[in-house]
């Protein structure tokens, strides 16, 4: 699989100055697929690479630095809507690891904008942002009304000026979600960025992107998000400290699950893999040199998973018969 | 993928899958003039797959996939499998190129200088360009106008042309040569098409761009008629007209900026061929 080429190329970038045209397209479309073209790109900047390859690569790095520049934008508006509640505003994922500086953004994709507000203040937010511009995209009224009951979230606007989405969270897990992370502690412990955008602590981060890869998700898109985890990790000075504050998030086994994946596709490749972590292994590198899926059924597998995380098992039924109803089909 | 080809157009290369033989053996030849390396490192992937599980035999459909996509892209019939991957390739342009700024526009050269021709689809300007590169124009492309955003040159992306409905026996009467046009693909979703490919020397000049010099918006079903068109409007119809105008950023702004104010530009109706390539040729000798 592909999948595995492009994480061995992203932990050793001098593998990718042997490779055959063959090798360099399953290369680009397994990146392109994981959304790490713009990572990739970055890492193999500066190498001695074939010329049609250092285009593509050249375009991957241009294209993450208008990503990063649309980001905070987007922040920066959302900030100004928000000014008037007088509240902390945390960005989070891709927005604040470019707003940080840190090495997990650097040639990052970045889809939506990400924050963080205390609960009680969803009302307001929601508020001031539908008077600012953002608009409801899930019209359905099981959708809209699942979100707010269950979700972590409120249901993503769009802003109809500028399109691009923002999802308020107020914790980081679905509620439904067996860890109850301790959302309040979060925002106590944000860190202030100069200008005032707010970013989860060191710890925290790494809290955040081990839930949503491995308490949260299908593991779509797990390639990017180990990335994360992998360049957060780095960032960490104190391991007590992480451990502390996972155990407080009830996420200490994910948290060494993820050390172990972490390691086992972009580190030493020393850590003892259960059966369990080669299957997710196997799901992470599951690309082919296509882009396409290469792993199918595993892929259901998790699907089925993700959604028995999400939710108590009568719940999960109700849930898929009332999706089934309304014509929804997972593949 | 069982079936494959990787092609070279103007500046961009494709490299297609497919698990089917038809589309791939079409555009083998339709391309045949065009480098075609299977080894080289492709700036594109596209896909086409099966819609489903059982897609591939059972009422075999294609959905158009690949580096860039579009979430609700309908299927489409395996007879039409030669212009879902027109359409593949189109789309990873429109969504995916950042090389030049992209103009959703055709354009032909004459004399070592550029006319772009551009307007909706049915404006006839796809047809236009075609049968101007018959009659001692160079064909570059019926599809996206490249603009060098440095030296604000044109280059050429003479892709197949794709002839739709009344065009299709407007080409029939001007090439005569049966192996440069595809299969007649009947009721697609944009009616009935085919494919026809740029005369050999326009594919042999792909890497030659040249400046522009008349802008024009022609509109096909018209008594003839030419009018001038204003420096905003032609600005803001532009930025409408390019898929990558936003994503170019400063550097877009300042080549669209460039083009605008060095480039005259005529609204021209027209009802015929004819009378259209008429029409071009007083207005290009007018110009000097």
């Amino acid at each position: 699989m592909s999948g595995r080429l492009l994480v061995d190329v992203l932990r050793d970038p001098a593998r990718a100055t042997v490779l055959s045209g063959g090798l360099w397209n399953a290369l680009i479309a397994a990146a392109r697929a994981e959304r790490l073209i713009g990572t990739l790109a970055v890492r193999l900047d500066g190498l001695d690479v074939p010329p049609a390859a250092a285009r593509v690569l050249a375009d991957g790095r241009a294209e993450a630095e208008r990503e990063k520049r649309h980001a905070l934008w987007e922040a920066d508006r959302a900030m100004q809507a928000l000014g008037p509640l007088g509240m902390p505003v945390i960005a989070m994922k891709g927005t604040a690891y470019v707003a940080a500086g840190l090495t997990a953004g650097e040639g990052r994709f970045i889809g939506d904008l990400d924050i963080m507000v205390p609960h009680d203040a969803l009302d307001d937010v929601e508020t001031v942002l539908l008077a600012a511009g953002w608009e409801w995209v899930k019209p359905d009224p099981y959708d809209d009304a699942y979100y707010r009951q269950w979700m972590h979230e409120l249901p993503p606007m769009i802003h109809r000026e500028r399109d691009r989405m923002i999802d308020v969270h107020h914790t980081i897990l679905p509620l439904t979600a067996r860890p109850k992370p301790d959302a309040t502690g979060m925002i106590a412990d944000s860190v202030a960025l100069p200008g005032g955008l707010r970013v989860l602590s060191a710890e925290d981060r790494v809290c955040h992107a081990v839930a949503h890869m491995l308490a949260d998700g299908d593991l779509g898109g797990g390639l990017r998000n180990l990335w994360d985890i992998k360049c957060l990790l780095n960032d960490i000075e104190d391991c007590s400290a992480l451990f502390r504050r996972a155990d407080r998030h009830g996420l200490t086994a994910h948290l060494t699950r993820a050390e172990r994946l972490a390691d086992a596709v972009y580190g030493t490749r020393t850590a003892r893999l259960s059966m369990v972590d080669r299957v997710f292994v196997a799901r992470l590198t599951a690309t082919d040199g296509w882009g396409r899926d290469g792993r199918k059924l595993l892929g259901l597998a998790f699907y089925v998973r993700s959604h028995l995380l999400r939710m108590p098992l009568t719940m999960l039924l109700r849930h898929l018969w009332t999706k089934w109803r309304k014509g929804h089909r997972p593949v | 993928m069982k079936h494959r080809i990787t092609l070279t157009i103007g500046p961009a290369t494709f490299r297609l899958g497919s698990p089917w033989r038809e589309p791939i053996t079409w555009l083998k030849r339709l391309y045949a003039d065009y480098p075609q390396q299977p080894d080289a490192i492709a700036d594109f992937t596209v896909r086409l797959d099966p819609a489903g599980p059982l897609r591939r035999w059972l009422h075999p459909s294609v959905r158009i996939a690949g580096d860039h996509m579009l979430a609700d892209a309908a299927p489409m019939a395996l007879r039409h499998g030669l212009l879902a991957a027109e359409m593949g390739m189109n789309l990873q342009m429109a969504l995916g190129w950042r090389r030049h700024l992209l103009i959703h526009a055709s354009s032909v050269e004459k004399g070592g200088r550029v006319l772009v021709m551009t307007g909706e689809s049915g404006s006839g300007k796809s047809t236009l360009a075609a049968l101007l590169g018959e009659r001692g124009w160079r064909f570059m492309g019926d599809e996206f106008a490249l603009i060098d955003l440095d030296d604000g040159r044109i280059l050429p992306f003479p892709r197949l042309v794709s002839l739709k409905n009344a065009a299709i026996d407007v080409m029939r009467a001007e090439v005569h040569d049966e192996g440069r046009f595809g299969p007649l693909l009947f009721a697609t979703p944009k009616g009935d098409i085919r494919h026809l490919a740029p005369p050999r020397g326009a594919i042999g000049r792909m890497g030659e761009g040249a400046p522009p010099a008349l802008l024009l918006f022609p509109r096909f079903g018209a008594d003839p008629e030419l009018r001038p068109v204003g420096q905003a409007e032609v600005f803001v119809r532009l930025t409408q007209a390019s898929t990558n105008y936003v994503a170019c950023g400063e550097r877009g702004f300042d080549a669209l900026h460039r083009f605008v104010t060095a480039v005259p530009a005529m609204a021209m109706d027209f009802p015929d061929g004819d009378r259209a390539v008429g029409l071009v040729e007083d207005l290009w000798s007018q110009l000097s």
